[in-house]
Formats: C-alpha cells, sequence, structure tokens
C-alpha cells in the first residue's frame, strides 16, 4: 500500500511541494515566513473543517470552538504546570477531541440546520466560559508571553516545526478520506436515508466524523499558540468559524487542497490589502460574490488540464478547416 | 419468513396503514398492489423501519422488528430500494454498490487502509450480475434513469439481503426498460435464491411474475392469494381491476 502510494503521481507532486516549503526560510524574508506558517495553520483549520462540511455534509457551523479548546488547554498546561511541551501539544488535540465527542454527541441527534444552530449555541457557550472565567484564562485579555521548548524559539524552527506538523496531518487526513470510512462519509453526504437502508449507523458514523474533525482542528489550535505564543477568546468566536466556512466555500468544497488555497486568499487578503485599509473584507465580499456567480463549486473547480486539452482541441479543428 | 400483523400507522388524522397483514415466505415473489394512496410505500417503509408503526407487529425469521432503527433491520437481511431512484449521485457506479458491501462486512469505520481495494470482487460481481460493469466508473448522478434504477437494485443487493423488497422498481420506465427489469428481479430470486417483496402499477408485470398478491385498499389488506384468486374475487375487481368507477 505504501508502496503504491509512493509511486503515485500525486506523491510526487507533493514531496516537490514539500520540498520547495522546505527551501523557504533560505530565500525568504522573516515575514513571508511567518505568513506562510500562518496559512499553513489556518489551512488545517479549515481543511479538518472541510473533512464534515465538503466530504461529510455535516452543518458544522461552530468548528472554531474546538480550536479554541486545543489552544487554551495546550496554553494553559505550558503556563499553569511545570509538564513537558509534548504533554500540552498532545493534550491540546485530545481536549478538541473529547469536546467535540460531547457536543457531537448532542448535535448528531438532530438533521441539516438544527444541527448547525444547536452546535453554534454550544460552542457559544465554551466561549463565553472562556471569556468569563478571569482566574483561568484570563478573560478578554486573553494569555500571552507563553513559554516555549528551546528548539521553537526562532522564526524559522516555528516554521519548520509547523510545517511538519501540517504536512503529517494533510496526509493522514487523505488516508482517512480514502479509506471505507471516508467513502462512507460521502455517501451520507449524498444520501443519509440510502445510508441507512444500507445498514449505516450514520449517527455514529457522523460522530466519528467530527472527533476526528475537531482532533485536528485542536492540533491547528496548538500549533497557533506556538506561533503566536498567546490566546484569546476571539479564537473560539462565531466569526471565525464563518471564516472557515467562507475558506472552504473560496477554495472548494469538494476538493482535499481547496480549503488551504481559500485559507492562503483569505489570509494574503488580510494581510495585504488589510495593511491598505480596515474595509479589506469589502475586496472579499466581492471576491465571494463573482465566485459564487462563476464558480460556484470552488477555485479548485478551475481543472487547467481540461481547459488546455480543450484548447488544444479547438487549435487542431481550427487547423482542419 | 416476513409476518406482518394488524399493522396500523396514521399521520395527524391521515390512516395511512390501517389493518395491514401480509405473509411472505422463503423464495416467493410477492407482490402489493392497490390504487395510489392505498399505503403500499407506507407499508415498505414501517417494515424496513423508516417509519415507526402506531400498531401490530412486524416479525422476520420468528424475530420481532417493529421497533428496530433502519439500519438495525438491514442487518438483519432485509434490503430495499425506492419509489424514487436513491442513490449516491456524486460518487461513481463502483463506489455506490461498494458502500453497501462495506458496510455489509462491517467495515464502514476502517480509517487508516485504502478503500479502493477493498471488496472490489464482490463489488463487481454483483455490477457483473446487474449488467452495470460497463459503466462502474461512471458518476451515477450522470445515468439515465433505467441505469439509475437498476443501481439502485445493486446497492440492495451489496447487503447480501435475504428478503430484497423493491418498491415500483420500474416506475417511470419504458416498456422495453421495465421488460428487462423484471426479468432482472425474476432472476435474481431464482439464482440467488432471493425472496422478494415488490409493489408495482402495471398488472400484467404483476400477473406475470407474482407467485402471490396482497391488494391494499385505503390501508387495508383485502386479501393475500394466488394470481388466479384475485383476478376472481370480487372486491378487487370492485375496487381495482376495472371496476364501476374506473371503467
Amino acid at each position: 500500500m505504501i508502496a503504491d502510494i509512493v509511486r503515485s503521481r500525486a506523491f510526487g507532486q507533493n514531496a516537490l511541494l514539500l520540498l520547495v516549503l522546505l527551501l523557504v526560510p533560505a530565500v525568504a524574508g522573516r515575514f513571508y515566513v511567518y505568513i506562510l506558517a500562518v496559512i499553513f495553520v489556518t489551512g488545517l483549520l479549515a481543511m479538518s473543517l472541510n473533512l464534515l462540511v465538503g466530504h461529510g455534509g455535516a452543518y458544522q457551523f461552530h468548528h472554531a470552538a474546538f480550536y479554541g479548546v486545543g489552544a487554551y488547554t495546550a496554553a494553559l498546561i505550558l503556563v499553569k504546570t511545570s509538564l513537558p511541551a509534548w504533554v500540552a501539544f498532545c493534550a491540546g488535540p485530545i481536549a478538541a477531541a473529547v469536546t467535540g465527542l460531547i457536543v457531537g454527541a448532542i448535535c448528531v441527534r438532530l438533521n441539516k440546520l438544527y444541527y448547525g444552530m444547536l452546535q453554534i449555541s454550544l460552542g457559544s457557550l465554551i466561549w463565553i466560559v472562556v471569556l468569563r472565567w478571569y482566574s483561568l484564562t484570563n478573560g478578554d485579555d486573553g494569555i500571552h508571553g507563553i513559554p516555549m521548548p528551546e528548539f521553537l524559539s526562532s522564526a524559522t524552527g516555528i516554521y519548520y516545526f509547523v510545517l511538519g506538523v501540517v504536512a503529517v496531518c494533510l496526509a493522514l487526513m487523505y488516508l482517512i478520506l480514502k479509506s471505507p470510512f471516508g467513502a462512507t462519509l460521502r455517501a451520507i453526504r449524498d444520501n443519509p436515508q440510502r445510508c441507512e437502508a444500507v445498514g449505516i449507523n450514520v449517527r455514529r458514523h457522523q460522530l466519528l466524523g467530527v472527533v476526528v474533525a475537531t482532533f485536528f482542528a485542536g492540533v491547528a489550535g496548538v500549533l497557533f499558540v506556538v506561533l503566536e505564543g498567546s490566546v484569546f477568546p476571539d479564537m473560539l468566536f462565531w466569526v471565525l468559524s464563518l471564516e472557515i466556512l467562507i475558506m472552504c466555500l473560496l477554495g472548494g468544497w469538494f476538493t482535499f487542497y481547496g480549503p488551504m488555497l481559500g485559507a492562503a486568499i483569505m489570509v494574503a487578503l488580510r494581510t495585504f490589502v488589510g495593511s491598505y485599509t480596515d474595509y479589506w473584507t469589502l475586496v472579499l465580499g466581492i471576491v465571494l460574490i463573482l465566485l459564487i456567480f462563476f464558480l460556484p463549486e470552488g477555485l479548485m473547480s478551475i481543472n487547467l488540464r481540461e481547459r488546455i486539452r480543450q484548447r488544444g482541441r479547438r487549435a487542431s479543428m481550427k487547423a482542419a478547416e | 419468513m416476513l409476518r406482518v400483523e394488524n399493522l396500523r400507522k396514521s399521520f395527524d388524522d391521515f390512516k395511512a396503514v390501517d389493518g395491514a397483514n401480509l405473509a411472505v415466505d422463503r423464495g416467493e415473489l410477492v407482490a402489493v398492489i392497490g390504487p395510489n394512496g392505498a399505503g403500499k410505500t407506507t407499508l415498505f417503509n414501517l417494515i424496513t423501519g423508516h417509519l415507526k408503526p402506531d400498531q401490530g407487529r412486524i416479525t422476520f425469521n420468528g424475530v420481532e422488528i417493529s421497533r428496530l432503527p433502519a439500519h438495525a433491520i438491514c442487518r438483519k437481511g432485509i434490503a430495499r430500494s425506492f419509489q424514487i431512484a436513491n442513490i449516491f449521485p456524486r460518487l461513481t457506479v463502483f463506489r455506490n454498490v461498494q458502500v453497501s458491501v462495506l458496510s455489509q462486512r462491517h467495515l464502514s469505520h476502517t480509517l487508516f487502509r485504502p478503500a479502493h481495494r477493498m471488496v472490489v470482487e464482490e463489488t463487481e460481481r454483483i455490477l457483473e450480475s446487474v449488467g452495470l460493469i460497463d459503466k462502474k466508473r461512471s458518476v451515477a448522478g450522470a445515468l439515465s434513469h433505467g441505469d439509475k434504477r437498476t443501481l439502485e437494485i445493486a446497492i440492495a443487493l451489496g447487503n447480501e439481503p435475504e428478503l430484497l423488497i423493491l418498491d415500483e422498481p420500474t416506475a417511470g420506465m419504458s416498456p422495453e426498460e421495465t421488460a428487462a427489469t423484471m426479468g432482472l428481479v425474476t432472476r435474481l430470486a431464482r439464482e440467488q435464491g432471493l425472496t422478494i417483496l415488490f409493489c408495482e402499477h402495471d398488472m400484467d408485470v404483476v400477473f406475470n411474475v407474482a407467485t402471490r398478491i396482497m391488494v391494499m385498499q385505503q390501508g387495508r389488506t383485502i386479501i393475500q392469494a394466488e394470481p388466479e384468486e384475485v383476478r376472481r374475487n370480487v372486491t378487487v375487481q370492485e375496487a381495482y381491476l376495472g371496476g364501476p368507477e374506473d371503467a
């Protein structure tokens, strides 16, 4: 099986991409290395959401709550205890997945939009607890200056750590999507009623999907702590959940890398347009409107190879005339 | 094999199924007929657990299944097709059937093994037997109506059922497609020893194929008997087979 993967063309392309990304710190300035790391972390979060939204067809409306739980868990362990850093890094995703299990177990009883609304309520509940529990979380001030292990003290060290973890997570997600579990998840997206009729316990399957997705959201949360050295309640606010939904839409629901591309566009817009005007969301709005009209399945739905082939065919037809 | 006793189900004030009785024995091809709104589809939804009955009992191989959820009933050996083509439109034909086979083998939860090598033989054998093997790479949503209906039966076969329930398998089909589909159904019943329960509007099809026929009217079972006896029955003639109202 591993031999198969290594031989495939997709593997070659990804290996090449990884190699290029490994070389970035050697040529690019600190700022761009940092922005790239922000894109990876946000992209991982969006891709974990897309496991449920694009592939699972679930109305996962408050995914950021689990991102925040992962980040806060890691941050609190690093600040309040003397446990080694790797414990904090592992505890983040596990705490997010456990929260996902609890919230998911309540939500999967409901369908579609009701699932989404209930999740927004429960997620907001977590947000308000984090915001108000001053003695533990420092409330809306957040937690800053979180101590990091030695190898994460330089910008390059952080970049490589983030890149490595994100690459491993993406590989795992890819395997999961190619597995029978992933196939069944897409079948549930297409037709939950039919799935019931072939003996699939739809709710249990969706719950497992939520646990997997929230685990990866927790990983993204931990990486945010590594990158920024701080956490704040806005990480759990519903606005961020909406933003990552937009990233999935922007890049392409039904593709693997789509949400990562969407994250890159959002981060770039915020950073570069945002440096000229506070109203950068205006540009985002226009981009979104155009996209919904012309590319409803996202940017990744532009099939370049197909376009080139069509152009070639047209040219050869003209030549024949 | 399947016994339905005095089953009742109402939606608000409307009694959709109001005293249905049905017996299906192993190896039979039982047809349920009745005018539109007689409760045929509701009866099937009650048997397969998509609806919960208000009253009455359903037993399968001697075990009561009236209160089980749909996926649990499927595990007991009852698979079904739906009246409207109920497939996975964005998945390939192969994947449509594979999902069902994977579920049957309790493999749906496998997380870290690629699916494209799993249960390939079984899936292809089913596609072969229904004649869809050439289209296995097509996206299911792009199939013709007739092929979609056939694919539905193939998905149901993925569960290796003892009893196959088909809700109007030939609805919306041309006469040729109807003949082909019913040919397929009878062949499956013969070759794989399947027991089949189906409902159908086309009386020629029903009286040609069925070994027994159950007639429903306004949610009630009027009669369940051999085709000849059903044809002779006066109530049935009045209610359904071109009686005074229909003439």
